[in-house]
Formats: C-alpha cells, structure tokens, sequence
C-alpha cells in the first residue's frame, strides 16, 4: 500500500540487520527472492485475490455512488410531479416506469437506497463502537464485570431482533426518520459483535505483549486501546460488514410492516410494499426496489467473506 | 449431566425476569397507549381518558405497574403474566389478550413446525451433499443458492414466491395451491380429510418462503462440519481399514457431523419467530404474527409486552433443549 522508502542512498549491508517489516527489503542479501510485505499490504492482496469480493465491492461503490450522487444528476425527485405522466411502463425518460401519483421510480429507488445504506452505515458504526468497546472490557477485566455484562448481552438475545425492533418503533411512534431507525436497530443490534469481539480478546489478554506492556505500568486504557482493539481489528471489522448486511434487511422488514420511514420520505421496504398488489399488473413498481435490497445485502455479504478470508487466512472458506 | 441440567432449570426463573424487566422497559417506557387518544379531534373529555387510564392501570406509577404486570396482585384480576392474564387491552373490554392468543397458537405453530422441519431435514441433506461432492457444480449451485436467500428479506422471499404460485395456478387453471390465508374462507361441511387437504394446500407456500433462510444457514454449516469430519483422521481410518464407502459416511462421519449442527437449529428458532411475523403478514394469516402487527399498530402494549414474552420464553426454551442436546450428544463434553 504505502511506498515511502528512502531513496536509496548509500547502504552498509553488515550494519543493517532490518529489525522490523518498514526496513527496505533488498538491503538484506538473504530477503531478495521473497519481498517482505507489511501486514496491510498481506491482507489487502488477500482481498483483491477474492474474485467474488473485488467484483462485489466494485458494485457496492457503484450502489453507494448511485444512492448519493445520483439524485443530483437525475433530473426528478422522489416526490409527486405533475410533469410525471401516471403508470407508465418503463422507457428512456423513466427507466423504472412511473407511478399512479406521478413518482419516477428510478428516483424512487435512489432515494429509497440511500436511506436504507445511511441506516445501515449508522447501523454499522454504532455496532462496531458499542460491540468493540463492550466486548473489550468484558473480556479484558473478565471475573465480575464480564459476567455481569455478558448477561446483559444474553438478555438482549433472547427477544428475537426484528420483532423487538417493531415494538419498540411502533410503541415510540418515532420511526419517522432514517436516524430514528438506525438508532433502534443500532441499540439492538451490536449484541453478536461483542460476543464475537469478547473471545478474541479473552485469548489476546493471556499473550505476552500484553503482559509485557502490564509489567512496564500501562494503564488499562491504554491497553485497551493501543494493544487489544488493534489486535482483534479484523473480527470487528467482519461484526460490523454483517451488521450493516443485517441492518438492510432488519430496516426493509420494519419499512415494510408500516414501522420504519414513514412517507413522504420512502425506503426500498415502504417501495416494496406500496407495489405488493401491483406485481402483476406494473411489475416495473415493485421488483427494482426488492431487486436493490437483495444485490447490497448479497454484495455486502461478499465483502464480508473477502475481509474475514482477507484478515484471518487460517479461517479461509477459499480454495487455497 | 444431572446437576448440570438442574443449575440449567433453577437459573431459567431469574432469566425470564430479566427478560421481563427489559421488555417492560423497552416497551412501556418509549410510549404512551393513549397517545391517539389524548391527540384526537375533536378532544376526547378528559374523563374518559382518566376512565381509559384507570382500566389500563397507567395512573400507577411504573414500578408498580411492572409488579402488576408480572405478578397481578393488587389489579383487578385482568392483569398478572403469573396468573396466566396479559393484562387489558387498549381496543376495549371486549379484546381478551389471553384469548386472542390461543386462538392463533396453533396457525402459526404449524407454520413454524413445517418450516423448521422442512428447512433442517434439507439442510442437513443438501450440506452432505455438498461436502461428498465438493467443488462440483451441485455444491456451487447449492452455495449460490444459500447466498442468495441469505441476502433476501424475508417478505420479499415470501413475495415472490407467492407470485410464482400465483403464475402456477394461472397456468395449471386451477387453484394447486393457495396464496392468502391460512384455510379457506368456508370451511362448513367440510371432511376432517378435506380440511386437512385444504390447510395443507395454504400451508405450502408460507413454509417454503419461511424455511429459506433457515435451511441456506444451516446447509452451509453442515456443508462445513461434514467437511471437517471427512478430513479428521478417524474417518481415514476407517477408510483404510477398508469399509465400503456408505458405512464410513453414515456410520462414521455423518453422526459426528450432526452434532453441532442440531445446536444450531435450535438457534434457528429465534429467526423464525422474526420471520412468521413477515411470512403471515405476507400471506395475510391471522395467526400471531400478524396479532402482533397489530398490536403494535394499536398502541397495545400489554399485548406486546406479552407477545414478546411469549417469544423470549420459546427462545429460552429452545437454548436450553440445545445445550443440553449438545451434552447428550457429544460424549466428549463434561459439564461437571
């Protein structure tokens, strides 16, 4: 990834043993035929090697590029215009048809995606914070405070995600913005990600850097921060691709029961509903949005199995 | 195993209680039953909202609510998840929570049974398959296939197969199988076989769209541990030993394969819960899926807060079966 050796200057090859990867490989006469590569540089060639993760992050980029800068290039909106004619089918000005109100559809979907990915996303980051940093300290104090918030986990598992999510948004009759949504799933939702995020860290504890470090007088925090959550880096980064892979889903499914965002406003769930009676008679209303649902759930998924494949190579489900 | 199994049941009451106190919390403390009513035009009198307070018990303070809720001492004997009542409901007096739900019991119950049954025989099947014949096309057909229903809302799985059946009945001309409802509309003077017949006939599609995303996780995960099994050294010794190849897969690897994958289908339990909801709303059941919807549409709390209850009691349950599954089954776990 990075390239900032030195220009190579004059070099005495006995004086420089490399201590570590950042040393300049050909310095050392017995490194010439395997260059060395930094951890980064492994784990990103392992990604770009996993064909389907590389294709899929290429659509995800153009999913999100089509969610936040299409609706400032398309020349509608996602709002009724009487310049719109009624139930058209699909054709050069409308390439998803229009809708009985007036709505192009197309716009629709730019629309409705890019509230299901800023749900998502928020959906992701929070998972990552709360799953990280709960998981983190469960497993590094361990005894008392592990259990205890081991338990709280354990409570908040046992009501099934979406069905708590409807309950709460439909009691909190506040599921009316995107935020509002990603806040109640993003509640929920980090609960696997600190599991997870707790047994990585329950082994990293007993190893010797952290021993090392305990013994030179750091601070808890400063373990923490600087020696586990570095360390347990990739599961967190795979909790969180699945949690936004779950979000997509857990919104359309609250969208699509009349809980998540309410109209005006649309999501890809409300679209899909609004059209379910409409699936045979204008197909063009109701099968783009589920269609969109399904490629960045499925595009997310890969990019998930790329990274875990990327940053655990012992847990491949590659062919090696 | 024994006292294992008794320190697994005595922790079961506190569990539920926690269970308990979280769901009042999450319920009861981010809305208000009469919101509607309190908003509405023309003005409700500020009696009936007091009348419609004192029936729901809103004017005890929380605390005392959460006792009553759970025990009913001191309520009007409408109220108490102990004494077997859900509490009153916010559409009138009429609604019996209690009633309501065992009414629908049993539709989504044989929803949920077929479902599961259907998407774990298939799992288990198609992940041995898959395994025995890896890197064939049938395992990368069977690997795209899981993929893809695992990126699929549920509803949406349910809708579109719901419209496959449509087009299937267009084209046979007859109705093969039904697409709305759980029985038909009429089912006076119907056999007991013909009642069934026709139950079966709504039952078939909802049980594919809910079984899907089960049976894509859990094919993959018997996919992996048969895998696992056939490359461990026991099974090559079997080979070796020279038995032909159907005793070494069944007698030998299968039924270490299927170990950890019955704990995993019991956790499969919980999705589905989440998934009957979409799957009856779908298909326009009235079981308690789509009771719950409309609970929640109602501002009912107390059904919610019993359906959900309701849900965490077959999910604890469902964990337990599994754990203990999981010590019946693998010798090689010791719990004491």
């Amino acid at each position: 990834m990075t390239d900032s050796r030195p220009p190579r200057q004059h070099v005495d090859p006995v004086a420089t043993a490399p201590p570590d990867g950042d040393e300049d490989p050909s310095r050392d006469a017995e490194a010439i035929t395997t260059r060395q590569r930094s951890q980064l540089q492994l784990v990103a060639l392992r990604f770009v090697r996993h064909r389907a993760a590389m294709v899929s992050l290429f659509v995800f980029v153009l999913i999100v590029a089509f969610a936040f800068i299409g609706p400032h290039l398309w020349e509608w909106d996602h709002t009724v215009s009487r310049d719109i004619p009624s139930s058209q089918p699909p054709s050069w000005e409308h390439p998803f048809g229009t809708t009985s109100a007036g709505n192009d559809v197309f716009a629709q979907v730019m629309r409705g995606t890019q509230k299901s990915l800023q749900v998502a996303f928020t959906v992701g980051a929070l998972t990552v914070i709360i799953g990280a940093l709960w998981g983190t300290i469960a497993g590094y104090y361990r005894g008392k405070v592990d259990a205890v918030m081991m338990r709280i986990v354990d409570v908040l598992l046992i009501i099934p995600l979406l069905v708590l999510v409807v309950a709460i948004a439909g009691s909190a009759r506040g599921g009316t913005t995107w935020w509002a949504v990603a806040l109640i799933i993003g509640l929920f939702g980090w609960t696997t990600a600190a599991r997870v995020v707790r047994g990585v860290v329950l082994s990293l504890r007993e190893q010797e850097f952290v021993e090392a470090s305990k013994a030179m007088g750091a601070s808890d925090a400063r373990i923490i921060f600087t020696h586990l959550l570095p360390n347990a880096a990739g599961p967190i980064i795979v909790a969180g691709t699945l949690a936004i892979a779950l979000a997509i889903l857990a919104e359309a499914g609250l969208s699509f029961l009349g809980f998540g965002i309410q109209p005006p406003d649309t999501s890809l769930g409300l679209l899909v509903e609004r059209a379910r009676t409409a699936a045979r008679t204008r197909p063009w209303l109701f099968y783009p949005p589920g269609f969109m649902i399904v490629l960045i759930a499925l595009t997310i998924n890969f990019i998930g199995d790329g990274l875990r494949d990327a940053l655990d190579p012992r847990q491949t489900t590659m062919r090696r | 195993m024994l006292m294992y199994s008794v320190r697994r049941l005595l922790i079961l009451p506190p569990v539920m209680l926690a269970a308990a106190i979280f769901v009042f919390l999450a319920v009861d403390l981010t809305g208000d039953p009469l919101a509607e009513m309190r908003m509405a035009t023309p003005p409700v009198p500020d009696e009936t909202i007091a009348a419609e307070e004192e029936r729901l018990y809103l004017d005890r303070s929380m605390p005392e609510r959460f006792v009553l809720w759970t025990t009913g001492i001191g309520g009007r004997g409408d109220i108490g998840l102990l004494q077997g009542e859900f509490g009153p409901s916010t559409r009138g007096t009429a609604f019996d929570i209690g009633t309501q739900i065992n009414d629908r019991t049993w539709i989504t119950m044989r929803l949920v049974i077929a479902a599961l049954s259907l998407a774990i025989g298939l799992a288990i099947l198609f992940g041995v398959i898959s395994a025995l014949r890896q890197y064939s096309v049938m395992d990368y057909t069977l690997t795209f296939i899981a993929f893809v229903a695992l990126a699929m809302p549920t509803f949406w799985i349910g809708l579109l197969i719901q419209q496959a059946g449509v087009t299937m009945n267009d084209f046979f001309g007859q109705t093969l199988v039904y697409t709305v409802g759980a029985t038909s509309a009429d089912t006076r003077g119907m056999t007991a076989w013909q009642a069934f017949l026709d139950a079966g006939a709504h039952l078939v599609l909802p049980t594919i769209a809910l079984m899907l995303t089960g049976f894509a996780q859990l094919s993959r995960y018997q996919r992996a541990s048969m895998l696992e099994v056939l490359n461990s050294d026991y099974v090559r010794l079997a080979r070796a030993k020279g038995l032909p190849n159907r005793v070494v897969v069944r007698r030998h690897a299968l039924r270490t394969a299927l170990i950890p994958v019955t704990t995993l289908s019991m956790l499969l339990i919980a999705g589905a819960i989440d998934g009957v909801v979409l799957i009856e709303v779908v298909y326009q059941w009235r079981g308690l899926g789509t009771f719950f919807v409309e609970s929640v549409r109602n501002n009912d709390t107390y059904a919610v807060m019993g359906w959900l209850m309701l849900s965490g009691f077959v999910v604890i349950i469902a964990n337990l079966i599994a754990d203990l599954l999981y010590g019946v089954l693998d010798p090689r776990i010791r719990y004491d």
